[in-house]
């Protein structure tokens, strides 16, 4: 992957003064226009020729060369806390959307953003958030080209919202879709499963467990492209975030009319996961993942693609988890790891955890 | 993970059915009819069905999915009643997380948080507490449910409270007890079941002395059972012997955790604290008598009930809903009349579709296989 490097700006960029955001950074005027100054085109750049223009403006010609298709995704993030072990909203706002574009097959290029902020935030924690974004973008070789911020009252959001919005182009010939799932395909995951929803409960501190559980959020592109060169007819991929791996072999089930089988023992799940879903009595199936997808690849390509998956750190740990058999179609099920088979459906609801 | 895996094992689990098998072949009643075993405690349900454990076993045996699912038997009005409770400006609601879906008959909790009112889910009664410590101004009411197995840490809690003299905490006190439940079963002209697991959680407070009535009046073999699934199946081979035998007794699987003789102080504090009521409301089974404590006169202070002008609604199960048959083992849950029509987990009539420890959201959820059966 190229590193595009940021703009540098070249008109003078406005500074905030005061600790924190009031109604005023909203109102429009000069507070309005130093706070995203100060906190947004500060790190994002922004000085191209577009830069005072109400849109960017993007090149179709760039676009065709890359490709056939552009593949177009928003995401909103409101994740509670903010910061949390292994990343921070700013992160996962723009590592979903990458990772929204590229399981599609997409090469990520452009991200919007739009911050909700709710007035006495602290300026310093937009800053971090904002360079945090501008850092993780920068890695994954994106950029971050057009904007808004909104504040409102105390009360009226829970102090950051993001929403981010991105464009990529999917190359000729490549074509995933949930519905292409066959009988005799294997199903594979890129490494450990449940650790953002692990990381995220347990940085909630409001269950007394000292967890040393770390997000795994992560921007998963350049991981597709190696497995996408080395298994060219896979099928599908799904990232596994809301609803854990559990709800995405049940989509893919349900839109390909399959069964889909899957070996609890060849799931990998760290000891510390497992752990905190006995204690809290959730099923790590359905535990959110930020940086791990679920891919459908022919059996014959299946070898080569493990072996992609795992050249790269980011799927070190992968499996073949399970088979997609012709039976009955929309059904996930589980070979336990005490010899027993189990429905996996969709979850209803959010996880509560049980009484005893 | 050590101390977990062991009893996952596959080869130990598979020679245990091996086992169960042969001594099935031996049962004389199992060529006429399924031997029908009730897993008292939604605990041991779930693992039934997280491990995949009915279709492990013969054909002959019947698992019986019984009472033991304390959010599953709450009747309708209680949640009515902490509704109203909850939905007071100057209250802090606590509860479990599973209680938040269980229907009443205006709204569940997780409707009554999203209309406004201030609930929160809380891990332990001694959360609620802290909740009580950090605001001084507000009320702090734990909605206290489950049996013998959490009725110790509420009273532990009311125990702190007094010694702390925090007086902005309460209890709403939803405390059952098993004992009398099973004796209720026992009683039922239809009855049909041959054994019983016995529950691991709450004999570790109670020790396994209560249960000799079982044995004893009834001449049924009941085990008290862990619930990893080697600790299930052993514990089913164990019922088996004792049928195959002609024997009825009292016997202890979870040795590593229940002592005969239960937990002393635990059962210290549960006395200092509660007192039978007359009879409590089961959802399902309808009043039983002596089968929930409330909080004794003495702590009144911390009773939710006395504290505030409860409405106190009786509402009956509805029409449709066949929880009862289903607890007492008459029925399958898939034979309910309205299992996956107008009873689903979205959209719960009857409390056993509610928790994942009710037989009937077990099945919906992990039993897709007699789901299906049901739908043809």
């Amino acid at each position: 992957m190229n590193v595009i490097p940021l703009n540098r700006p070249r008109r003078k960029l406005g500074t905030v003064s005061v600790p924190n955001v009031t109604l005023a950074h909203g109102g429009g005027g000069k507070a309005m226009k130093d706070l995203i100054d100060d906190v947004f085109i500060s790190v994002f750049g922004g000085g191209g020729p577009d830069a005072l223009e109400d849109q960017a403006r993007i090149d179709l010609l760039d676009l065709t060369k890359l490709g056939d298709r552009v593949a177009f995704t928003t995401d909103s993030f409101v994740v509670d806390p903010l910061f949390f072990p292994g990343g921070d909203i700013g992160k996962l706002a723009i590592c979903g959307t990458i990772n929204d574009l590229a399981v599609g097959g997409a090469k990520p290029l452009y991200i919007s953003c739009a911050a909700i902020i709710e007035e006495g935030v602290p300026i310093d924690l937009l800053r971090k958030i904002a360079r945090s974004m501008a850092e993780t973008a920068q890695v994954a070789g994106v950029r971050i080209v057009t904007g808004d911020t909104k504040v409102v009252h105390k009360g009226a959001c829970d102090k950051v919202f993001l929403t981010t919005t991105g464009i990529g182009v999917i190359g000729d010939g490549i074509s995933l879709g949930v519905d292409q799932a066959s009988a005799g395909d294997l199903i594979l995951v890129n490494g450990l499963l449940g650790d953002h929803g692990a990381a995220i409960l347990g940085a909630r501190g409001d269950m007394a467990l000292d967890s040393p559980i770390v997000s795994d959020c992560a921007a998963l592109h350049g991981l597709i492209a190696k497995l996408l060169e080395a298994a060219p007819r896979t099928r599908a991929i799904r990232d596994a975030t809301r609803g854990g791996i559990a709800t995405v072999l049940n989509e893919i089930a349900d839109a390909s009319s399959v069964s889909i089988s899957v070996n609890e023992e060849l799931t990998p799940i760290r000891p510390e996961v497992k752990g905190f879903c006995e204690i809290l009595g959730l099923d790590p199936l359905y535990l959110a993942n930020e940086g791990k997808l679920v891919a459908v690849v022919p059996q014959n390509e299946a070898d080569a693609a493990l072996q992609a998956l795992r050249s790269d750190p980011l799927g070190h740990d992968a499996e073949v988890i399970g088979e997609v058999t012709a039976g009955e179609p929309g059904r996930v099920t589980m070979r336990t790891v005490f010899g027993g088979v189990r429905i996996v459906d969709m979850l209803v609801g959010e996880q509560l955890p049980r009484i005893c | 993970m050590k101390y977990v895996d062991e009893f996952r094992d596959r080869d130990k689990a598979k020679s245990l059915v091996r086992e169960i098998e042969s001594l099935v072949r031996e049962i004389d009643i199992a060529k006429e009819r399924p031997i029908a075993i009730m897993e008292v405690c939604g605990g041991h349900t779930h693992s039934i069905f997280r491990y995949g454990l009915e279709g492990m076993l013969p054909k002959e045996i019947e698992l019986v999915h019984g009472p033991g699912c304390p959010v599953c038997v709450l009747p309708m009005g209680r949640i009515d009643d902490c509704v109203a409770v909850a939905e007071r400006s100057d209250v802090i609601c606590t509860t479990f997380g599973d209680a938040m879906r269980v229907p009443g008959s205006r709204k569940s909790l997780l409707h009554a948080k999203a209309d406004g009112a201030d609930i929160r889910m809380v891990y332990s009664p001694m959360d609620a507490l802290a909740l009580a410590r950090k605001n001084p101004d507000r009320e702090v009411v734990f909605f206290g449910i489950g049996f013998e197995t959490t009725m110790p840490s509420t009273a532990l809690t009311i125990l702190q409270a007094e010694a702390e003299g925090i007086t902005n905490f309460s209890v709403f006190c939803n405390h059952i007890t098993i004992v009398p439940t099973i004796k209720a079963i026992l009683d039922d002209p239809d009855m049909q079941i041959d054994g019983f697991l016995g529950p691991g959680h709450v004999s570790m407070v109670i020790g396994t002395n209560p249960y000799d009535f079982v044995a004893h009046y009834y001449k049924r073999p009941m085990v008290v059972a862990g619930f990893e699934p080697l600790d299930v199946l052993q514990s089913i081979w164990m019922v088996l012997k004792q049928i195959k035998d002609g024997h009825a007794g009292i016997e202890n699987q979870y040795t590593r955790i229940v002592p005969e003789g239960g937990n002393e102080r635990a059962l210290d504090a549960v006395y200092k604290v509660y007192e039978l009521r007359e009879f409590f409301e089961w959802r399902g089974l309808g009043s039983i008598d002596h089968s929930g404590v409330k909080i004794r006169e003495s702590y009144a202070q911390y009773d939710a009930e006395r504290k505030f002008a409860m409405p106190n609604i009786q509402v009956a199960d509805p029409h449709a809903c066949q929880c009862g048959s289903v607890l007492k083992g008459l029925i399958k849950p898939w034979q309910c009349q309205v299992f996956g029509t107008a009873c689903t987990p979205e959209t719960p009539l009857g409390a056993l579709m509610v928790s994942s420890e009710g037989a009937c959201a077990a099945y919906y959820q992990y039993g897709g296989v007699k789901k299906q059966a049901a739908a043809s």
